[in-house]
């Protein structure tokens, strides 16, 4: 009976030196990525290749680069399971630095604990970058200042489908009258689209249907059989993780055809497809980050890492796929805000207030795009204090069975339209909870 | 009770019951200083937000649940649904009543998830056992599904998430970690402080009863479908309370999604794991559940960080969560608190065991 406890009273023991342990190496040239990744749980498949791809990224920064302007970047992981309090306890863990190296941006990596370190962040002035989840009403800097649902919000993804939807059916006036439904991930993250939706169904006349999926979402008869009863034009499939690949094998059953399925952002991997076999050919799914490994910094990351055996990736056929390269954009976007930092408080690591800075003044154009090998893979992005979005556009790609297909340039979204839901939705937040708006014509 | 000792107690006015000397509870005392006093001015965010406050939480559900389970022998897997009552009657107090203090609304908050426990309670004069335990499962995923149908609950919130209102108490805000710490230390160790006394109370006694043996209850006069139906209200109680807390001290939001079957099964095993019946067992519960995955992931860095596969790490330390698991299980049915009571006795006669 002892053994047992004695070891557990070890490895506690272990546990307390570690989190006690002195921040030693203080005042290092080190900046400090945390990552808080999900490598266990249901939702595990999609986030191993992100982690590989911002890795691997960082990495190149190292190792190629000598750094963000000669500061080296340091990570260390903390498993989140996908879940709010594991992402609290890893926050709380990292807030502080590593070893002398500050935080100058944060990932929380999952909608539950974006929403829950929403208001710690802010009160610890450290930014979250939520690239395509987390609060859309973020995208007004003005309330939200270390908030960054930067390139695609919710919002502007549902918008990019109607207008993706509209350009196959020919013109915005042919909306009338279609039946568009959205079987959608019942959470947080699945509901956000929902007045988004209804808006853009009054403007444009289309019939606007909601079908709920419960977590996980392994069983979706009762769903799919609604779609059948409901007979849309097309489904907008908001689901996730293990949702993706049972949705597309459950409508195939239903005989509800593969091409007229749009996924949304987190349905769009090869991970979602690859298990739905032969029932994922033809199915379209957009993108801010579109697979394929044929991009320029896919040729420096393989000549530079993955040739001389240095990537995270376990498995070598995830290369550009499109979690990895989420994971370079990701990566690659808290790079570039540093950069955009480290022009007004000069070659240092920066700390989260100052990583606030540079995610607001950030503006990478097409020339910058270029230089840094994402020209096609990413779009142009400026962010500024009440714009947190920047892009707001999407790619649309389509599975052939084998891999994705790019079958449109950049579908923007109509960001005019949708500002006053989100200007609302902020408004109402910060009267909840009794903030007063920052005033960003005052930002410089 | 040392005056009666000199003469010769009335027959049958006192149960000839002494009291031997009662110990001053030092220990406590010094356990309660270190915890208001010491925690807060040395914890550190860490320790207080991702540590202590889910500890304390997850040991007050996992007391409403012994109340219910460890006491009254009812077994529910409908703990998360009683925490979800309580996390968003609390919200919905605080939003629509202006003006109403806190401890009220957390007060108003766990009566609500009494009521709705009560409810839930009314099938436990005819079944028990699996089939009780089937209605609670039923009402986890009926109270999950209106969490998320209705969005009255949330305040037609885009998401479906409610979040913290300013949480305040007499004028002083509880925002900081230390706030929040206080604010569940002092709300656990007041409701804990009513458990061990309700317990040891007629209606505590009556649930035993019914646990051990309930025709056996009823036939010495307990009401044992008015005490079972009693026993689901002071559990949801508890747990609505707990839900609350744990929707506002810590996580500062929630969603029907917070509360899912997995965190009944969670409170479930910290009952089981601690000890079923033992107000201290849910304390230690709660303590092996939510601690050890965190030391167990430290521990992990220090060792494997950076050499290891990060993806195998992390299973590594499931595997070994889920050995000890079952170790202890093995070791001790009963669970840790009872580990821990051998032990105590053992070290009790150390060195001179005869």
């Amino acid at each position: 009976m002892q053994t047992p406890f004695k070891r557990s009273f070890a490895a506690a023991l272990a546990g307390l030196a570690t989190a006690a342990a002195p921040q030693a190496q203080a005042g290092s040239n080190e900046q400090f990525f945390p990552l808080a990744t999900y490598r266990v749980g249901a939702y595990a498949s999609s986030g191993i290749p992100v982690w590989a791809g911002m890795i691997d990224y960082l990495r190149y920064i190292n190792d190629v680069e000598g750094g963000i302007n000669g500061v080296k970047l340091v990570w260390q992981e903390c498993e989140t399971e996908w879940t709010a309090e594991k992402g609290i306890e890893c926050y709380e863990r990292f807030k502080k630095g590593l070893n002398g190296a500050p935080v100058a941006i944060y990932h929380p990596n999952g909608a539950p604990a974006a929403y829950a370190l929403s208001d710690k962040a802010a009160a610890d002035k450290i930014p979250l970058i939520t690239l395509g989840y987390g609060r859309t009403e973020a995208t007004d800097g003005g309330v939200f200042p270390y908030n960054f649902p930067a390139m695609l919000t919710f919002y502007s993804e549902a918008s990019v489908v109607i207008n993706y939807i509209a350009q196959r059916e020919g013109g915005f006036e042919k909306l009338k009258g279609k039946k568009i439904a959205t079987v959608y991930h019942d959470s947080a993250y699945g509901r956000e689209t929902q007045g988004t939706l209804d808006l853009l169904a009054k403007k444009y006349g289309f019939e606007n249907i909601q079908i709920p999926v419960a977590d996980p979402g392994n069983e979706q008869s009762a769903q799919w059989r609604q779609v059948r009863q409901a007979k849309p034009d097309w489904v907008f499939l908001r689901t996730w993780g293990v949702s993706t690949p049972v949705a597309i094998k459950t409508a195939a059953r239903f005989g509800f055809p593969a091409d007229r399925i749009i996924g949304d952002i987190w349905a769009s991997s090869n991970e979602d497809v690859l298990p739905a076999g032969e029932a994922g050919k033809g199915y379209l799914a957009l993108t801010p980050y579109p697979g394929g490994a044929g991009f320029d910094i896919h040729k420096r990351i393989k000549q530079h890492i993955l040739d001389k055996g240095k990537s995270d990736l376990k498995d070598p056929k995830s290369f550009g796929s499109v979690y990895y390269n989420s994971g370079l954009i990701n990566a690659a976007i808290a790079v570039e805000a540093i950069r955009a930092g480290q022009k007004k408080f000069g070659n240092r690591p920066l700390n989260g207030d100052e990583g606030r800075w540079g995610l607001e003044h950030l503006n990478i154009d097409d020339a910058r795009l270029k230089e840094i090998g994402f020209g096609g893979l990413m779009q142009k992005l400026k962010l500024s204090c009440s714009d947190h979005e920047g892009g707001g556009a999407a790619r649309v790609q389509q599975w052939d069975g084998a891999k994705w297909n790019l079958i449109t340039d950049w579908v923007q979204a109509d960001r005019k339209t949708l500002r006053p839901l989100i200007d609302a939705k902020a408004a109402a937040y910060a009267k909840e909870k009794g903030i007063k708006p920052r005033d960003c014509a005052k930002e410089a | 009770m040392s005056a009666s000792i000199h003469r010769l107690p009335a027959p049958f006015d006192h149960a000839p019951i002494e009291i031997v000397g009662r110990r001053q509870p030092w220990g406590l005392l010094a356990l309660l200083g270190v915890a208001f006093v010491l925690l807060p001015l040395l914890g550190g965010d860490y320790w207080l937000n991702a540590i202590l406050i889910p500890f304390l939480v997850l040991s007050l559900a996992g007391l409403g649940l012994n109340l219910l389970t460890g006491y009254t022998g009812q077994t529910s897997v409908g703990s998360a649904g009683f925490m979800a009552v309580g996390a968003f009657a609390t919200y919905g107090f605080l939003l629509r009543v202006p003006g109403l203090p806190l401890p009220l609304a957390l007060v108003a908050g766990g009566l609500f998830a009494a009521a709705v426990g009560f409810v839930v309670g009314i099938p436990s004069s005819r079944i028990k056992g699996f089939y009780l335990m089937v209605t609670t499962l039923a009402a986890q995923f009926f109270l999950e599904w209106v969490f998320v149908k209705f969005p009255w609950f949330y305040n037609h919130a885009s998401s479906g998430t409610i979040s913290a209102p300013r949480l305040e108490l007499f004028g002083q805000p509880l925002g900081s970690a230390e706030g929040r710490y206080l604010l569940t230390l002092g709300t656990v160790l007041v409701l804990t402080w009513v458990a061990v006394n309700l317990v040891r109370s007629q209606i505590g006694r009556n649930w035993m009863a019914i646990r051990d043996m309930d025709t056996a209850a009823a036939v010495i006069g307990i009401p044992v479908e008015r005490y079972r139906r009693l026993a689901f209200a002071v559990s949801a109680f508890y747990l609505g309370i707990a839900g609350a807390l744990w929707a506002f001290a810590y996580l500062g939001t929630a969603s029907a999604g917070s509360f899912d079957i997995n965190r009944s099964f969670q409170i479930l095993f910290i009952i089981i794991i601690g000890g079923m019946g033992s107000i201290a067992g849910s304390f230690i519960g709660a303590a092996f559940i939510s601690l050890l995955p965190i030391f167990l992931s430290h521990g992990g860095q220090l060792v494997f960080g950076g050499s290891l596969d990060a993806g195998q790490v992390q299973n590594l330390q499931k595997v070994i969560f889920g050995v000890l698991i079952i170790v202890f299980l093995i070791r001790e049915p009963e669970g840790l608190v009872r580990l821990l009571g051998n032990l105590r006795a053992r070290l009790a006669v150390w060195p001179l065991r005869f």
